[in-house]
């Protein structure tokens, strides 16, 4: 368990409030830091809603084995903007902004050059990180954000501001892959395996690009809501063998969204010859599956982190013009120790949100 | 078992050599075919390729041979007789047949020339034609087989050495096209240097890639550097050498049929990279999330190719001068033969020279 130096605390300028995990208990409670001041090309914004992410679960815990504390989580972050720096063009003071899982990124290297900020080897994380200027990262359960333009989006006017936050990782997680497998073209099928965060997020996606969508799910209670409110063409229970049996070979694409370990060989038998199942969940062990499975049907298994700067903007405007947003349950902060209580058993429809603004005075700026 | 009555069951009288049981030591065996029908090409066969299936099957290591099973899917041969539906090929044509003999001709798979995916796909031998007779492969004097699953031998390739392709060939070039492995300067990791992996070494050079042989084989450097053409080397059990690699690569193909760990081969991937697993290894395959997940990188499997893509690699490789690198040996050898392959012992693979080692086919 990593601390952070105490100095870092209060190294900077900027005054913020915000909430912390202090140890690998992960629970949180309040915290005063400080931020810097805006630089020429920052953005800074007052924070509004900030979405509880289950990788802020996991990071709090050190289930990763990589946390540093005192730890700030929130990469699901939405606020107005108080100020821009002095080379910053694209946003000025009073935009709907957003800031997602980076902050930084080498900006020279492919991926970065491709607008897969999230593949550079030297990106910058929203918080439990290190800053170019080798501050640790502080994310959005705090009052103030400080962001490089670079790493800043636009909330679009008609998406609702709490319900868009979740957007910036759940809603990238899934319209990423999907975009780069091309599940745009219509009349072709879905599978999306859990409805969380990312599947509910999936199965709108899908939906909107005119797929057939098939929930895979361990929970037959979340059929009703699955069809009826997210528009779920199937439901499958993924340990029901007869159902699984019938569905072979039946889908062109599955997104496993699911981050407990579960066996992957049964959902690859439900893609089609040349099917594909993206993994953007993160179970803690290995997967195993029989070559044969894919070899067979020329079937392919493999992974996608979050999404890219510009890619992030482009799926919320794709929101905005479909209407597209999270389904959430709106939480003040202090009831964030009970909410990823709740969270650890999937008892949530579908994304926590944290109302930042109502539980903050005005952030003390020097 | 196969019904003692299906060897006598046709016309055509045909000389074999086929495995009796799971010890897999073949011998001669006479056995009969169809005589030639509407749609079929009549071939005597002058070469088979020794595939590496033909092994494990040949042992029932699949838990799904017939006995007696006479193996062979990398037919080459010239025609003596078609039927009357038959225009695209004539008496003397150098043809060849592959895996499959064949297809529903009705699915999604079957329409988009993907035969092998076909879920009624009958194999060349170990399977059971639309007749009802078991399929019996290439070690033997005559092959009849519907034209649609006949490609030809164009006539600069070595009849001997185009023989492979039929499988190994076909087995790489198919995920190389599929994935587009053909931009030149993309880099290409080949994983074992058997048949299938000496034929990738030979493909990715002829699309322009930088191929780097990835083997647990010190003394194949030199061969795979100065003959087939290999820019790099690796021995996937030196960890630094895999290290230094890491990231290096566009696309891996894996053609290595024993157990052997992914998860050092996946590292090799660059972000976006691609796995494609064409041996068939006993156990699962296993990897952690993560490295797929930090890289997009995906893993998947190929097998074999569709017969129009068949001809087209064989053309391709006339036009290229590519065939495979081969040994010939009497059909009496074929033992030996299987035990040498087993330990890797072969520079890439078996050819029995099957004109060599029988007497015409007697017709009826």
């Amino acid at each position: 368990m990593v601390m952070v130096n105490e100095g870092e605390l209060s190294r900077f300028e900027v005054e913020v409030e915000g909430w912390a995990a202090r140890d690998d208990s992960g629970i949180l409670s309040p915290i005063n830091f400080t931020r810097r001041k805006t630089g020429s090309n920052d953005v800074t914004f007052k924070v509004a809603y900030c979405g509880i992410c289950h990788s802020d679960l996991h990071q709090i815990r050190n289930e990763w084995k990589n946390s540093m504390y005192p730890m700030v989580p929130g990469h699901e972050i939405v606020g107005l903007v108080t100020e821009v720096g002095s080379e910053v063009k694209k946003f000025a003071v009073g935009d709907r902004v957003g800031v997602g899982c980076m902050v930084w990124s080498c900006q020279q290297c492919d991926s970065c050059s491709e607008g897969q900020e999230q593949y550079c080897d030297k990106t910058v994380l929203t918080y439990n990180a290190i800053n170019a200027d080798g501050s640790p990262t502080f994310g959005g359960y705090s009052s103030l954000m400080v962001c490089n333009q670079r790493f800043v989006v636009k909330i679009p006017e008609t998406l609702p501001f709490d319900a868009a936050a979740p957007l910036l990782c759940a809603g990238i997680t899934v319209y990423s892959p999907m975009k780069y497998l091309q599940m745009t073209e219509p009349g072709k099928s879905l599978g999306v395996v859990g409805l969380g965060g990312l599947g509910h997020m999936a199965v709108k996606l899908g939906k909107a690009f005119g797929l057939r969508v098939t929930v895979i799910s361990t929970s037959p209670k979340k059929e009703k809501e699955a069809r009826e409110v997210l528009g779920a063409d199937h439901f499958i229970i993924s340990k029901d063998q007869k159902q699984m049996q019938d569905a072979a070979k039946s889908l062109d694409y599955i997104i496993d969204t699911v981050s407990a370990d579960h066996p992957i060989q049964p959902l690859i038998s439900l893609l089609k010859v040349q099917g594909k199942l993206v993994l953007v969940g993160l179970p803690e062990n290995p997967i195993y599956f029989h070559p044969a499975a894919v070899i067979s049907g020329r079937r392919f298994v493999g992974g996608s982190s979050i999404g890219g700067v510009k890619e992030t903007q482009e799926m919320l405007d794709f929101c905005a013009e479909h209407n597209i947003s999270c389904m959430i349950e709106n939480i003040p902060i202090d009831y964030v120790n009970t909410a990823m209580e709740r969270l650890g058993k999937g008892d949530v429809k579908y994304r926590f949100v944290i109302n930042v603004a109502e539980s903050y005075s005005s952030p003390t700026a020097n | 078992m196969v019904n003692e009555g299906e060897s006598g069951r046709f016309e055509v009288e045909v000389e074999g050599w086929a495995a009796k049981d799971e010890s897999g030591i073949l011998s001669p065996f006479n056995f009969t075919r169809r005589k030639t029908g509407s749609h079929d090409v009549t071939f005597k066969v002058a070469y088979c390729g020794i595939c590496h299936s033909d092994l494990h099957q040949i042992r029932n290591d699949w838990k799904t041979s017939q006995y007696p099973m006479v193996p062979g899917h990398e037919i080459v041969g010239t025609v003596i007789e078609v039927g009357s539906q038959v225009k695209n090929f004539a008496v003397g044509d150098r043809v060849g047949v592959g895996c499959m003999v064949w297809s529903c001709q009705q699915c999604d798979s079957c329409s988009k020339d993907h035969e092998q995916y076909c879920e009624k796909v009958v194999w060349t031998y170990n399977g059971i034609y639309v007749d009802g007779s078991p399929t019996l492969g290439g070690y033997s004097s005559l092959m009849v087989c519907d034209h649609r699953f006949v490609v030809k031998i164009p006539e600069c390739l070595p009849f001997d050495a185009a023989a492979p392709l039929l499988c190994a060939g076909i087995t790489v070039y198919s995920p190389m096209k599929y994935f587009q492995m053909t931009e030149p300067g993309k880099s290409l990791g080949v994983v074992g240097l058997g048949g299938l992996g000496h034929m990738a070494v030979k493909f990715g050079k002829a699309f322009g890639l930088k191929v780097t042989v990835i083997s647990t084989s010190p003394q194949k450097e030199k061969e795979a550097r100065e003959h087939l053409g290999a820019d790099n080397f690796l021995i996937s059990k030196d960890q630094k050498q895999m290290l230094e690699a890491a990231r290096s690569l566009d696309y891996i193909i894996d053609t290595v049929s024993a157990d052997h760990p992914l998860h050092p081969i996946i590292n090799l991937l660059k972000v976006n990279g691609k796995l494609v697993v064409v041996g068939m290894p006993e156990k699962p395959i296993s990897f952690h999330p993560a490295t797929v997940i930090f890289g997009r990188r995906f893993v998947g499997g190929s097998m074999i190719g569709g017969v129009k893509e068949t001809q087209e690699m064989l053309d391709f490789c006339a036009e290229h001068n590519i065939s495979c690198v081969i040994e010939s040996i009497p059909m009496d050898y074929v033992n030996t033969a299987m035990q040498r392959l087993e330990k890797g012992d072969v520079k890439y693979r078996f050819v029995i020279d099957v004109t060599g080692s029988f007497s015409s086919p007697k017709a009826n």
